[in-house]
């Protein structure tokens, strides 16, 4: 560096705000760009939220536990109603899925982060911005009370009390209001992330790892990525449209000025299917990459998993009319979507398969995560079967907004997603934590959660079939409907007892768990070559890949045809071609050879994004704003806008790394 | 002989035969008082061909869920851990027959249950000849039914009386376009709703906006249990309504009963609950042969009120004169969301008129 580079850099730091430097301490989290900082904090974000979520679920539980339930109004049950799927797809499932890709993708794919950290931490701050904000509503007139689907004209001009005669004052602007920009800025959120992790995977794998020898959950992440950068933009434009609707009187889909509720469903469900795939594919990755394990074997059918994984994400958006076949859009549009809809069941089909054929041959052993593992397997069929069920487009009729479905997709994204989501947990947490979470408190909580799901979701399906109706605050006595509505509420306090064991399980090890020391599974992928906690800069040395499993190649040789493989010494095996190595270029060459990155751990030479506030601050601007549209306020719309655009520039003007920086 | 203790094994038998049973007693038929809408019971043919693709699928998604499932046990037994294998199993990274048998066995399975669908599909889309039908017109609101006779000019609310074996074409009208004395007049802040009588056939929407049709029959004299299937706000609970299905004679006569005017006033408690309605209610609701009624369509029919069993969404009984005396002098309280104005200064004896009026109205 000149003098004069020197001196210019030490004059901008007069002018500029300095970027923040603490790696320790509660300010280190508000400006990390961290991702294993940033997906910690998704973890717990996302996990406070589905404790709300689930709290939610346990309040409509009990005023469904038997007929003409009193615990809640019907304006208070449908408000919960709505809240708890929202904060359930937006704030529990997606985000924990998020944490999952910002802690794992980077060491998967051997990279030191995301493309874009800043952007990383700004996807986080938005994120909890916008669930902070949707859950205000509740003390602020009240939540959204439109069902997550948000039907127009319902949500948009008409609301559910049009007279308001059970209201104080009209809540239903604010309500609406809450729920398309709670959702728009949750978009936001997601949108940013999409983009970086595909930049990510594109741009900075290790060398040797081409995309056939990408981890399966790192490919799950890119599908995932491409369908949220595809769906959001459809629901963001609803949401948009909805906001004009409700709040400034414009009509999109009010009838009498030639708007329509039908274009409200096809964006809905046009984001909305697509978001089912994006709810469930993290979770297939991370069984994949957990059932080879602890099997001790590799994924059968590595390539049929890729590729149905891929078909499932474009078949994904030709089905989505089959959340209509009850709107009545004729016998063709209705044959078309059916068709479509059994015959996305062939990939997910053949995902089942291939997991019971890992299984197959192996060596099994039933730790904890394993068994969230199998039991995503065996739950999600079950889901998958009703689903299939659903494609009987007459039958269908008898099925839609009925407990069925709601029996379906609770298979789908508890017995499915969440299943695979604690899976992820257990099987991580030595790597995120370097000690083991508690595998006594693990079973139970395994056990207690396919206990609980089994009786809060089994019942369901015959309750729908019963012709009960989804959505609904009561019911009267003497339609067959109260024993399994009782049974339905006992699981349901099962799953939350399951969550409690849960908790104090990750309470209890986070501190005191047993250590892990490094690879404490025997695993397959790269991750897991670093002893947990991971440093900052993930890899001493940037790992060069030569086989897909490159982690169990450098541990065992032989294992295919010829006979059963054999453990080897470090770095011997003939699988693990020796010479690569030497191949990676230019500065981890060099550092590699570094004798002091070796005697001292390594990292002091490695130059890491420095942390900053502009995520933070650009954040912030936004629910700012969005207060200001609920409340009708151009000033505050205006402050939200400034803060927004304030960030931005200082995010744009912010120094490259601080001079003072241990950059050399 | 000692009795072996039951072992895990046992108990897990004894727990899948009576989950099996449970599962086979709650798909079996069903009877209709003790499961009224129950869609596994079907009472007529819309409801029956639905119900045939479910019986037609059904075993064969419990025969797939049991084999995929005993795969998996089988799996997790036979291919457990020992503790003399230290070192792993052959690495077998798949096999290209098994992922083609895979691919497309299930595949097959669907495209066989893809054909009866698609007919069933085209089937049921295909409406009975205008004369060997009858016509009805529904309109939604929140949170009632109003359904129309447009031929014999008679209007209802939550009860869709129809004869016994014919099919009857259901129009979901959500244009809500009608006609008062030449004026034209259109339905205002419609939402959608879904018609549901689940022994009968499978919902359909109400969609604003659009014109909908389905079909409904009933085999025997009886009463079919409905519910709106679409939330529709505060009160989409309390939306219901039934079908009563009479011999075809039976229904001629209902719907001869039905074009009369109401009955003139007999007592003077009725008569002045007569003009009790006159001032107060004729603004939403149409009482035909009252010299007040304006035909308004705000609020349900009241020209023969008592000829049914249920009134607010079928909710309360009509024949319950404190539950309709509460209804009338604060509704809202009774039925969250309902849009018909409260009337607090309505004296106890007023009221007392009024439900006995109304409840003269058969």
């Amino acid at each position: 560096m000149t003098a004069i580079d020197d001196k210019r850099q030490h004059d901008e730091q007069k002018v500029r705000f300095g970027r923040p430097m603490a790696t320790t301490g509660w300010k280190s989290w508000l400006t990390t760009v961290d991702h294993k900082k940033i997906g910690i904090m998704y973890f717990v974000t996302s996990l406070a939220f589905l404790v709300i979520g689930g709290l939610e679920a346990i309040a409509i539980r009990v005023q469904l536990a038997g007929p003409e339930g009193a615990f809640l109004t019907a304006d208070q049950y449908n408000q919960i109603f709505t809240m708890h799927g929202l904060t359930m797809i937006f704030l529990g499932v997606m985000p924990m899925s998020a944490a999952f890709f910002n802690y794992l993708l980077p060491l998967q794919i051997g990279a030191r982060d995301v493309a874009f950290p800043r952007l990383n931490g700004f996807s986080y701050w938005v994120f909890l911005f916008a669930g902070l904000f949707l859950v205000s509503s509740f003390l602020l007139g009240g939540a959204p009370d439109g069902a997550w689907t948000g039907y127009a004209p319902l949500s948009s001009e008409v609301g559910t009390d049009p007279a308001g005669l059970n209201y104080v004052s009209d809540p239903h602007t604010s309500r609406m209001l809450f729920y398309s920009l709670g959702l728009q800025i949750a978009g936001v959120a997601s949108l940013a992330s999409a983009v970086n992790f595909i930049v990510t995977i594109f741009n900075m794998r290790a060398p040797g790892m081409t995309f056939m020898r990408m981890p399966l959950f790192t490919w799950m992440t890119l599908i995932t990525s491409f369908l949220l950068l595809f769906a959001l933009p459809i629901i963001g434009v609803a949401l948009w449209q909805l906001m004009f609707d409700v709040g400034y009187g414009a009509n999109f889909f009010r009838m009498e000025a030639g708007g329509d509720p039908i274009l409200w469903q096809h964006l809905f469900w046009l984001f909305g299917h697509p978001e089912v795939y994006i709810l469930i594919l993290p979770a297939f990755g991370i069984i994949s990459e957990i059932l080879p394990v602890f099997s001790r074997k590799p994924l059968f059918g590595y390539t049929a998993v890729v590729f149905s994984g891929i078909a499932i994400g474009f078949m994904g958006w030709g089905v989505w009319a089959h959340h209509m076949f009850a709107a009545g859009l004729g016998p063709v549009a209705n044959t078309a979507f059916g068709l479509s809809t059994m015959f996305i069941a062939v990939p997910t089909g053949i995902k089942i398969f291939n997991w019971v054929g890992t299984m197959w041959g192996g060596q099994l052993t039933f730790t904890t995560p394993m068994l969230f593992s199998i039991g995503l397997v065996s739950m999600f069929t079950i889901g998958g079967l009703s689903g299939v069920t659903h494609a009987l487009v007459p039958h269908n009729a008898q099925q839609h907004d009925t407990y069925y479905v709601v029996a379906h997709f609770h298979y789908v994204l508890f017995g499915g997603a969440l299943f695979g989501l604690f899976a992820g947990v257990y099987y991580w947490f030595p790597l995120i934590t370097g000690r083991f979470l508690g595998e006594g408190l693990g079973k139970v909580h395994f056990g207690l959660m396919l206990l609980g799901l089994n009786l809060t979701f089994g019942p369901q399906h015959i309750l729908g079939l019963n012709g009960m109706p989804r959505r609904i605050y009561t019911y009267p006595a003497g339609f067959g409907w109260d024993l399994w509505n009782l049974v339905s509420t006992v699981g349901a306090f099962t799953i939350a007892l399951a969550i409690l064991v849960f908790i104090i399980n990750l309470v209890k090890s986070a501190k005191g768990g047993t250590p892990s020391g490094a690879d404490p599974w025997d695993a397959r992928t790269i991750e897991w070559t670093i002893p947990g906690p991971p440093p900052a800069h993930n890899y001493d040395v940037i790992p060069t890949i030569t086989a897909r499993d490159e982690l169990w190649h450098r541990k065992y040789a032989g294992g295919d045809e010829h006979g059963a493989p054999k453990r080897v010494p470090a770095g011997a095996s003939p699988d693990h071609d020796p010479h690569a190595a030497g191949t990676s270029t230019g500065d981890d060459a060099a550092l590699a050879a570094d004798p002091d990155v070796k005697t001292h751990g390594g990292g002091h030479a490695i130059h890491m994004p420095d942390p900053s506030y502009w995520p933070l601050v650009l954040s912030f601007g936004l629910p700012i704003a969005g207060y200001g549209v609920i409340f009708d306020s151009a000033v505050v719309i205006g402050v939200g806008l400034l803060v927004t655009f304030a960030g931005a520039f200082g995010w744009a003007l912010e120094p490259g790394t601080e001079p003072t920086s241990d950059h050399a | 002989m000692r009795l072996r203790r039951p072992g895990r094994k046992d108990l897990a038998r004894v727990a899948l035969v009576v989950g099996m049973l449970l599962l086979l007693a709650a798909c079996g038929r069903t009877d209709i008082a003790d499961f009224p809408q129950d869609a596994l019971s079907p009472d007529g043919p819309v409801a029956r061909a639905q119900d045939a693709l479910w019986q037609q699928v059904f075993p064969i998604a419990v025969a797939v869920f049991v084999l995929v499932q005993a795969l998996i046990i089988i799996t997790m037994v036979k291919f457990r851990r020992r503790p003399d294998q230290t070192e792993p199993p052959r690495q077998y990274a798949g096999n290209t027959r098994l992922e083609i048998a895979w691919t497309l066995v299930p595949a097959l399975i669907l495209v066989w249950v893809a054909v009866p669908t698609v007919q069933t599909i085209f089937e049921l889309a295909e409406e009975a000849p205008e004369d060997e039908r009858l016509d009805v017109v529904v309109v939604g609101k929140q949170f009632w039914w109003q359904f129309e006779y447009p031929d014999a000019g008679v209007l209802t609310a939550n009860e869709l009386v129809i004869p016994t074996g014919t099919p009857v074409r259901v129009e979901l009208d959500g244009i809500g376009r009608y006609e008062i004395d030449g004026n034209e007049f259109r339905e205002e802040n419609l939402v959608l709703h879904s018609f549901w009588v689940p022994r009968l056939a499978g919902k359909l929407d109400y969609v604003p906006n659009h014109e909908r049709f389905l079909t409904i029959e009933a085999d025997e004299p009886g009463t079919y249990r409905g519910q709106c299937a679409e939330f529709c706000g505060l009160s989409h609970a309390n939306m219901r309504f039934y079908v009563t299905a009479l011999e075809p004679a039976e229904y001629e006569e209902w719907l001869a009963q039905q074009q009369e005017d109401a009955r003139e006033p007999q007592t003077a408690q009725e008569q002045l609950g007569y003009d009790l309605v006159g001032a107060n209610c004729v603004a939403c609701h149409a009482v035909r042969g009252h010299e007040n009624n304006g035909n308004s369509r705000v609020g349900p029919d009241l020209t023969h009120f008592a000829s049914r069993e249920e009134f607010a969404g079928a909710i309360f009984r009509t024949e319950d004169t404190e539950q309709l005396k509460r209804w009338i002098e604060n509704s809202q309280r009774e039925k969250p969301g309902s849009q018909m104005l409260p009337f607090p200064n309505l004296t106890d004896e007023e009221l007392d008129a009024l439900a006995a009026y109304l409840q003269s109205l058969e």
